[in-house]
């Protein structure tokens, strides 16, 4: 059977869950900072980090959603929660919740703000911030074609810099060790 | 009418799983039928348990509720629904509800990609294992989470011991897991796989299950998965969350009713879970024993008719029983239930020798029957091991298992990159 032939399944990534994720997202970033509780916030938090895993499948790739749901979700929320539960929450709920940074807050909203502006610009010339994207869909083999960036001796361009960012994590490691333990 | 009968037979003759043929119609039944197999797995589970524990300690166990108290865990789940449902009045309402389903959730989404047979899964994931250890390290937060919104000081402690020891167990299991990813990467195509089924045709492919591969590095790292897997899912004897004696019932102390069956059925679930990463990943999944010494269509026959044989032997079993049940009048509706739970093994049986069944049907056996050896191996851990105290759990966690997971990582990717690194050397060495 040639390949034309075959049904095609109906894509996953539709305007419908795109918009039904980043929903989810706001609304669970926005939770974050408005729930006195910390715990509550924490959740929101999780909710929000889910879907962010979810937007990645929907980018076709599999790898880097599993990534994010077990490093945020499932090990890095569990510290913080770890955290959050041994302080006193009648304490947390009198303090107050913003500090009140107006002008620096602006200034990076509207920073932020600009960086979308321009992303979505198109100059009269016909340039953009981001070159047009091509979509190929390896949802796959997205774990080999990674492997294969990182490592492989003719395409790994990224060996280098993954190295030194996992050397960077042992350093803040071994920082806390020494903070922590005068004597070891 | 004829399009839909089509789109559902199309299935059948595609010999790929429902998620990867796309067809949404074989992917809900597949769901279905998952969730339902799971949730009879449970209740026998449940039954067995006790049973089986008793007989450990000379007792009867349940007998009172059907025939050899067959009914049992029925009245049980019969009574936790008309039980009341109680919420502390001090409990953070919100998180205490929603506590029990993401645990329940976690435990019932690894599902997804467990290959039951080589098309026989719901779907097969690019990134399978990957997903089921995320998924299923979700399940902590609804283990704290319940803790915390207790507000009380034995759930709390509970869930703390709980995370603790979820958290550092995991990184064992998971050099565990990825020494055998290590070892997927030598079959033909010499590319690894994270994929559930990936990984079982990596070892029909090799010919030797992943225990027995580089003798004796998997067999050190099934055992590290083994004892992790028992920690992870916080049974006996690391069953310190739930320790009885020192914390009531540790992290649900304070659940009652629906929601406190939620966290059973999430554990025993749970369970079988990672007993299917184990047999995937170290027992050839679905493969039937020696398929390369015992090969030939004689044997094929044989095998394949051993699935309708052992319903066969329970029947005769359960009809041995019935024979021996009290000759008294009162005893005459638990025969009479006994012998037709027998009729109905004994008819299962016999449908599993029908050839069309027979065919499909084998590999879904066979993996069970290794879960179902895993999930004696549990119930063995819990009548004879005494639990551990909570430093010697670490201490075997941080100490043991991941200096030795470490070692046998490292082992592994050497042993499986020899021919690489001699050619390395020999090039260094004899330019």
């Amino acid at each position: 059977m040639n390949p034309a032939a075959l049904p095609t399944n109906p894509p996953v990534a539709t305007p419908f869950f795109f918009y039904l994720l980043a929903a989810v997202m706001i609304i669970g970033g926005i939770l974050v900072i408005t729930r006195k509780n910390a715990v509550h916030s924490a959740m929101a938090l999780i909710t929000t980090l889910l879907a962010q895993a979810a937007l990645y499948l929907m980018l076709y790739a599999p790898f880097v959603a599993g990534v994010q749901i077990i490093l945020y979700a499932g090990g890095i929320m569990v510290l913080f929660l770890f955290v959050i539960m041994l302080i006193s929450i009648e304490r947390t709920e009198k303090e107050r919740q913003f500090n009140k940074q107006w002008l620096v807050g602006i200034a990076a909203a509207a920073a932020l703000g600009g960086l979308f502006i321009a992303v979505y610009t198109t100059t009269t010339s016909g340039r953009t911030l981001f070159p047009e994207g091509k979509l190929t869909f390896a949802e796959g083999d997205n774990t080999q074609r990674i492997a294969g960036l990182l490592f492989d001796r003719a395409t790994g361009t990224y060996m280098f810099a993954f190295e030194i960012a996992s050397l960077l994590l042992l350093v803040a490691i071994i920082g806390a060790v020494v903070m922590a333990k005068k004597r070891i | 009418m004829h399009g839909v009968v089509q789109y559902i037979q199309s299935y059948l003759e595609s010999n790929q799983t429902p998620g990867a043929a796309g067809n949404f119609f074989w992917a809900t039944v597949y769901i279905l039928l998952v969730f339902v197999g799971l949730s009879v797995a449970v209740i026998a589970m449940n039954w067995l348990e006790r049973k089986i524990l008793a007989h450990m300690q000379v007792r009867l166990g349940p007998m009172r509720v059907g025939p050899h108290g067959l009914l049992q865990p029925i009245a049980d789940a019969l009574k936790l629904l008309l039980k009341e449902d109680i919420i502390p009045a001090e409990a953070d309402k919100i998180v205490f509800w929603v506590a029990p389903f993401i645990v329940v959730l976690a435990a019932f989404t690894v599902f997804v990609v467990v290959p039951f047979g080589p098309t026989h899964a719901i779907t097969d994931m690019n990134i399978g294992i990957l997903f089921m250890l995320g998924v299923s390290s979700l399940s902590v937060l609804g283990i704290v989470t319940a803790g915390w919104a207790s507000n009380s000081h034995y759930p709390l402690i509970g869930a703390l011991r709980s995370s603790a020891q979820m958290v550092s167990y995991e990184v064992a299991m998971g050099l565990a897991v990825v020494s055998v990813i290590l070892m997927t990467s030598l079959n033909e195509a010499s590319t690894g796989t994270l994929s559930m089924i990936g990984i079982v045709q990596a070892q029909q492919a090799q010919q030797q299950w992943f225990v027995f591969k580089f003798f004796p590095l998997g067999l050190i790292g099934f055992f590290i998965f083994a004892v992790a897997m028992v920690a992870e899912t916080n049974r006996a004897p690391f069953d310190l969350p739930e320790a009885e004696s020192e914390l009531t019932a540790g992290f649900h102390t304070e659940y009652s009713g629906f929601r406190w069956s939620l966290f059973f059925l999430a554990e025993y679930s749970a369970m079988i879970a990672v007993s299917s990463i184990a047999v995937t990943l170290w027992l050839g999944g679905w493969l039937r024993p020696f398929p390369n010494a015992l090969q030939g269509s004689t044997w094929e026959l044989v095998f394949s008719l051993i699935p309708g044989l052992a319903f066969l032997f329970l029947a005769a079993m359960t009809f041995y029983s019935t024979v021996r049940m009290p000759k008294h009048p009162l005893f005459r509706v638990q025969t009479i239930g006994l012998a037709g739970f027998g009729a109905l093994l004994g008819l299962i049986g016999l449908i599993l020798f029908i050839p069309g069944v027979r065919m499909r049907v084998q590999d879904i056996f066979w993996f069970s029957a290794k879960v179902a050896g895993f999930m004696y191996l549990y119930i063995w851990y819990r009548g004879t091991f005494p639990r551990y105290r909570f430093d010697q759990l670490m201490k075997v966690g941080w100490k043991v298992l991941l200096p030795t997971g470490l070692a046998l990582l490292i082992l592994t990717a050497v042993v499986a990159m020899r021919s690489e690194l001699l050619a390395d050397v020999r090039g260094v060495w004899h330019p």
